[in-house]
């Protein structure tokens, strides 16, 4: 065991991994925390924390994850290097492996201009890819990224994403194949509305062998209703969601349900996709219907590793 | 004025390694007045390039030639003979003048001869010291026509921190305190209030950090488009 932390034992095991996410409240509430968590806690392996996604201020990734270790969950900081230099970085895994935290996910971030501090200098001093190296290197080799050495075991089951969905299409298999060298133990992708091209990237995946060096995990957005569909189709980058979905959503009569079914179906789809170790389940702001999906899918209960 | 700083000869015969046929391209502007990568320059790294490679018994050919700008594509155009004709182009101008090449002839394959330092001044003669960021935002008027963006190494706008000492930064007894600079000439001037306000957080999107930018002057885009 890299971290020994549940997630990693669920998909060492064999098992088909759950996961979710949580935001955090642009506040100070850590009861908001607890509810939101409290709701996930029995459908997901273990949960992730958004860092300020989307470029907007809210509390720590570090400090939610914190809290969800006192309720006995296996957390997954989200760390971007947006925000933080190396030393901040290097400081702040320190302290999650001695909040108990195990899981990290290694991200860029989103540019601030999409936030709400648009006038912010970023940092970006490490990207994503040099994050994860840089955790691989604190917990097999037990230095900084500096060469000092640290005291004491850096257990951190190391996360990246991929998004199959970005340009150029042909890179991004590559890019999994660096992230892998760097030290992604797995993998997040960006969420799949859009089948096919998801199972051609898989498949690019399986002729590298990719599969068996990491374990990746199929994102999934519930769509709420027919505007959000529309939205996240216009707006958010890097996501492709077909016609027919958007017009799916559009012509239902009960859209959260239109939209609970299709992530049912998205599930299965993912099961059968060989080399598709488990599930990201993100549905921030909407948390309470991951159980209703999760049960629909057919991965309740959870197993206890 | 940009300033530039010949790469090691070292560096140098890697970049040529794998070619034979290599143009050496100067540029007549900054890098001409900061001695980097002028017509001379170019003559200096040719006779260098042709004794190390002869010693290393490889056969090479050095040609040289400079242009006036290698920023610009009209000025690029005079040698497009001599830069097809080669098979590297190693260009001794700034960055710049390196993707004005590649942006101009797709199939020139092209190497950086200089490492582009920084905006700055001759300070005196053989040294010369940065002066801006390019931040896209000046607050010169501010600081007292001193610069901390460009000179702090904080980039603190309400400096001097606490690592300023007998007017040395922090970070090198050979570097001075912007933040000295500016409050000995406010308090000169009997400006020192200026450096009492706060100064707030500022919009860093206008800088790099707001992603590669770029200036459109509608007036002079009307004008040429008029011609055509």
């Amino acid at each position: 065991m890299k971290s020994g932390s549940n997630l990693e034992q669920v998909l060492t095991e064999g098992h088909f991994a759950v996961t979710s996410e949580i935001g955090p409240p642009k506040g100070t509430s850590a009861d908001f925390v607890r509810k939101t968590a409290e709701h996930l806690k029995n459908c997901c392996d273990a949960m992730n924390v958004t860092d300020n996604q989307t470029a907007i201020v809210r509390m720590s990734s570090l400090a939610a994850c914190a809290i969800l270790r006192q309720m006995g969950i296996d957390a997954v900081t989200q760390m971007v290097t947006r925000d933080r230099n190396r030393l901040a970085m290097q400081s702040d895994i320190l302290g999650a492996v001695a909040l108990g935290i195990r899981n990290l996910l290694c991200l860029s971030g989103d540019h601030q201009k999409f936030g709400n501090h648009p006038t912010a200098k970023n940092v970006y001093d490490v990207d994503s890819i040099q994050l994860a190296q840089m955790v691989k290197t604190m917990r097999d080799e037990g230095l900084f990224m500096s060469g000092d050495k640290i005291s004491g075991e850096v257990p951190i089951f190391i996360g990246c994403a991929a998004n199959p969905f970005a340009d150029p299409f042909e890179f991004r298999v590559l890019r999994l194949a660096k992230k892998i060298r760097a030290g992604a133990d797995f993998i997040q992708t960006q969420a799949v509305f859009d089948v096919p091209r998801f199972s051609a990237w898989m498949e690019m995946v399986r002729d590298e062998g990719l599969h068996e060096q990491t374990h990746i995990l199929a994102g999934i957005i519930p769509m709420k209703s027919a505007g959000m569909a529309r939205y996240m189709r216009k707006y958010v980058a890097g996501l492709m969601i077909p016609d027919d979905l958007v017009t799916r959503m559009e012509h239902a009569q009960d859209a959260k349900e239109e939209g609970i079914a299709i992530a049912v179906e998205l599930i299965e789809q993912m099961r059968d996709i060989p080399g598709v170790r488990g599930v990201h389940i993100m549905a921030v702001a909407w948390e309470e219907v991951v159980p209703e999906i999760v049960e629909r899918a057919r991965l309740l209960p959870r197993p206890i590793v | 004025m940009i300033i530039g700083e010949q790469k090691t000869l070292e560096e140098i015969k890697k970049l040529v390694a794998d070619h034979d046929r290599i143009l050496i391209l100067g540029c007549g502007t900054c890098v001409t007045v900061c001695f980097a990568g002028g017509e001379k320059e170019v003559g200096i790294l040719a006779s260098s390039l042709r004794m190390a490679t002869e010693i290393d018994n490889q056969e090479k050919v050095f040609d040289e030639a400079t242009v006036q700008r290698q920023c610009e594509w009209e000025f690029l155009d005079a040698v497009e003979e001599e830069i097809q004709s080669h098979d590297l182009v190693l260009s001794m101008a700034c960055g710049i003048g390196v993707q004005a090449i590649v942006e101009r002839f797709p199939e020139a394959r092209v190497a950086p001869a200089i490492n582009t330092t920084f905006l700055g001044l001759p300070e005196e003669h053989g040294l010369w010291t940065e002066r801006c960021a390019a931040c896209g935002e000046c607050i010169l008027h501010l600081t007292a026509g001193i610069c901390p963006i460009a000179r702090c190494a904080k980039s603190m706008l309400n400096g001097p921190c606490g690592g300023s000492q007998g007017g040395e930064c922090e970070i090198d007894p050979e570097v001075p305190c912007a933040w000295q600079l500016i409050y000995d000439r406010l308090k000169a001037q009997g400006r020192l209030d200026q450096m009492l306000e706060v100064m707030p957080a500022r919009d860093w999107s206008t800088g790099r950090d707001g992603g590669p930018r770029k200036l459109v002057r509608e007036d002079l885009r009307l004008q040429s488009q008029d011609h055509e």
